[in-house]
C-alpha cells in the first residue's frame, strides 16, 4: 500500500484521498483491524503541516494520545510555576493529576509503540500559570473537553479491549473534571453548564475536540479518516 | 457520522475528489477488505442500513439487558439519595446539601427518566423506595443517622455504579446511540464519585478524589465491608504495559503505584454486581 501511494505523482494529495476514503470504510467494515496496518508510520504523512492520528482503533488510540499529551505537558507546567497563592491541598491533588496524565501518556506512547504520533509541542503562551484563575479555568476546560472527546470516541472503536481501556481512562478524567469544578466553584462539579437536561455529559466530536487542542498546539494534530483537518 | 456529509467535506477541501477516487478504487478494495467494485458502490447503502440501525430500530436484547442493569442501580441510587436527604434522624449541613448532595440526588433520578424513556416498555417497572435495605443486611446500621458513614456509602455506591457502566461496555460496542448515552452518563457517576470523596476529605477522611489502591488492597475508603466493591482496583499492569514501569514526571523517575492505580479505574462483571447490591434489596429475577 504504501508503495503504492509513494509512486503517485501527488503522494499527499493520493494519501489525503485514501485516508479520507478509508475512515469511510472504517465505519462501515467489521474487519478494520486489518487496516490498521496502514496507519502504521502514518505520522509520515503531511496534512497542511500537521501530524495525522491515522485510520481505525489506531486512529483513535492516536487521538487519545495527543490529548493526554497536552493534557500532561500542561500538568507539568503548572507543578514547575505554581499558581501564586497555591495551597498545599491544591498542591497535592493537582501534583496527582500530573502524575496520571503522564501515566496516560506514557501508557498510550508505550501501547501504540510503533504506531505512535510524534510527541507534540505545546503552544500555552494564552495561559498566565501564574494565575489560579487562568490556570483553573484551563484545567476546567482540559478536563471538560477531555471527558467529551472520550465519550464522544467510544462509538468509533472497534476493538472491545481498546473500548474498556478508554472507559478506564475516561472516569478519571471525569473525578479530575469535577475536582477542578469545585475548586473553581464549589458545587459546579456536574452542573447544568456541563451536564444536559438528563444530567448526562455531552459528547464531542473528534473535530471538535482537536480544533479546541490546536489551539494549545503548535504541532497541530489532523483527523482526516474522521472528517477533520485544520 | 454521515456519508453524504463526508463526501461533501472531502469535496470542500477535495473539488477533484470524484476524479481523485476513481482510478483508486482497487487500491481502497485490496486496503479494506471489500470484495469487489460492487460492494464499493453498495458502500453508502450499507451505512445507511448502519444509521438506520443506530438511531432507529429496537435495542437488541442484550442491549435492553445491559439498559436494565444501568436503570436498576439508578432506581437504587435515586432511592438512596431522596431518601438519605429525607431522614430525619441525618444531619446534613446546609452547604453539603446544596451543593453536592441535592444536585446528585436529582441527577440520578434525571438518569432513571431517561433510561425509563428509552427502554420504554421495556423498562422495568420501579421498586418502592421501602423495598430497598439501605443497610445492606445491618452492615450500615447507622447510614441514615451518621452522616460520616452515609457519605462512606455514597462514594462506595458512585465509584461502584462507575464500575458497573464499565464493565458493560463491551455489550455495547460500536453502538452509537446507547454506548454514546451510556458512557455519558459514565462519567456523571464518576463526578459524583469525585465530589463525594472531595467532601469527605474536607471532613478530615484520608480519600482523594480518585481511588487510591495498595498492591494487594483495591479499597481506600477505610470502610472494609466494602473490600468486594473495589476488588481489582489495586491493578497495575494495563493491556500487558506495567504502568508503574513508565517514566514519571521528574527526570529518572517511574509512574508511582498510587498514581498507576487512581490513573486507571477498574469494570465489575455483571455477576460481581448482581453480588454486590443484593445485600441492598435490588433484585435482579
Amino acid at each position: 500500500m504504501k508503495t503504492l501511494l509513494d509512486t503517485a505523482t501527488n503522494a499527499n494529495m493520493a494519501r489525503r484521498s485514501f485516508l479520507r476514503y478509508a475512515g469511510v470504510g472504517a465505519a462501515a467494515a467489521t474487519g478494520v483491524l486489518a487496516m490498521a496496518s496502514c496507519s502504521k508510520h502514518h505520522d509520515d504523512v503531511n496534512l497542511n503541516n500537521t501530524i495525522d492520528i491515522g485510520t481505525g482503533d489506531i486512529g483513535i488510540l492516536n487521538y487519545a494520545y495527543a490529548l493526554e499529551q497536552l493534557e500532561a505537558a500542561f500538568y507539568l507546567q503548572v507543578a514547575l510555576t505554581p499558581y501564586s497563592g497555591i495551597t498545599v491541598q491544591e498542591t497535592s491533588l493537582l501534583t496527582d493529576i500530573r502524575d496520571h496524565e503522564v501515566g496516560h501518556r506514557e501508557f498510550f506512547k508505550a501501547a501504540l509503540s510503533a504506531n505512535a504520533i510524534v510527541g507534540l509541542t505545546p503552544d500555552f503562551s494564552s495561559i498566565d500559570f501564574s494565575n489560579r484563575t487562568k490556570v483553573l479555568a484551563a484545567a476546567q476546560a482540559f478536563e471538560d473537553t477531555g471527558v467529551s472527546a472520550y465519550n464522544g470516541a467510544g462509538y468509533l472503536i472497534q476493538n472491545v479491549d481498546y473500548l474498556l481501556l478508554a472507559g478506564k481512562i475516561v472516569s478519571v478524567e471525569a473525578r479530575h473534571a469535577a475536582y477542578i469544578r469545585n475548586l473553581v466553584s464549589y458545587g459546579s462539579f456536574a452542573d447544568n453548564t456541563i451536564l444536559d437536561t438528563n444530567a448526562m455529559d455531552k459528547q464531542q466530536t473528534i473535530a471538535q475536540v482537536l480544533t479546541i487542542a490546536n489551539t494549545y498546539l503548535k504541532t497541530k494534530v489532523s483527523a482526516s479518516a474522521f472528517n477533520y483537518i485544520p | 457520522m454521515n456519508l453524504s456529509g463526508i463526501i461533501e467535506e472531502i469535496e470542500k477541501v477535495d473539488p477533484e475528489f470524484q476524479d481523485r477516487i476513481s482510478p483508486r478504487r482497487d487500491a481502497i478494495k485490496n486496503m479494506t477488505g471489500f470484495g469487489s467494485k460492487i460492494a464499493i458502490a453498495a458502500l453508502p447503502f450499507a451505512l445507511n442500513a448502519l444509521f438506520k440501525k443506530a438511531y432507529g430500530q429496537t435495542p437488541s436484547a442484550a442491549v435492553l439487558t445491559t439498559l436494565n442493569i444501568a436503570l436498576r442501580l439508578e432506581y437504587f441510587e435515586a432511592a438512596f439519595y431522596k431518601t438519605g436527604l429525607a431522614a430525619t434522624g441525618l444531619t446534613i449541613p446546609a452547604a453539603d446539601r446544596t451543593s453536592i448532595l441535592a444536585p446528585i440526588s436529582a441527577h440520578e433520578a434525571a438518569h432513571v427518566t431517561f433510561l425509563k424513556t428509552v427502554l420504554g416498555a421495556n423498562a422495568l417497572a420501579a421498586p418502592s423506595d421501602t423495598s430497598y435495605d439501605f443497610t445492606a443486611g445491618n452492615t450500615f446500621p447507622t447510614v441514615f443517622s451518621n452522616y460520616d458513614i452515609f457519605l462512606a456509602v455514597a462514594e462506595t455506591l458512585e465509584d461502584t455504579g462507575v464500575r458497573a457502566y464499565k464493565g458493560q461496555a463491551g455489550v455495547l460496542l460500536k453502538e452509537q446511540v446507547y454506548l454514546t448515552a451510556a458512557l455519558n452518563i459514565h462519567s456523571v457517576e464518576a463526578r459524583h464519585a469525585s465530589a463525594v470523596r472531595y467532601l469527605r476529605r474536607t471532613r478530615g477522611a484520608n480519600i482523594k478524589p480518585w481511588i487510591t489502591s495498595t498492591a494487594t488492597l483495591g479499597n481506600d475508603t477505610t470502610l472494609s465491608a466494602v473490600d468486594g466493591n473495589y476488588a481489582g482496583e489495586n491493578l497495575s499492569v494495563q493491556a500487558t504495559v506495567d504502568i508503574t514501569k513508565l517514566p514519571g514526571a521528574t527526570a529518572g523517575s517511574t509512574i508511582s503505584l498510587s498514581a498507576a492505580t487512581e490513573a486507571f479505574d477498574e469494570p465489575l462483571t455483571t455477576a460481581q454486581v448482581v453480588a454486590l447490591v443484593t445485600p441492598f434489596g435490588v433484585k435482579f429475577s
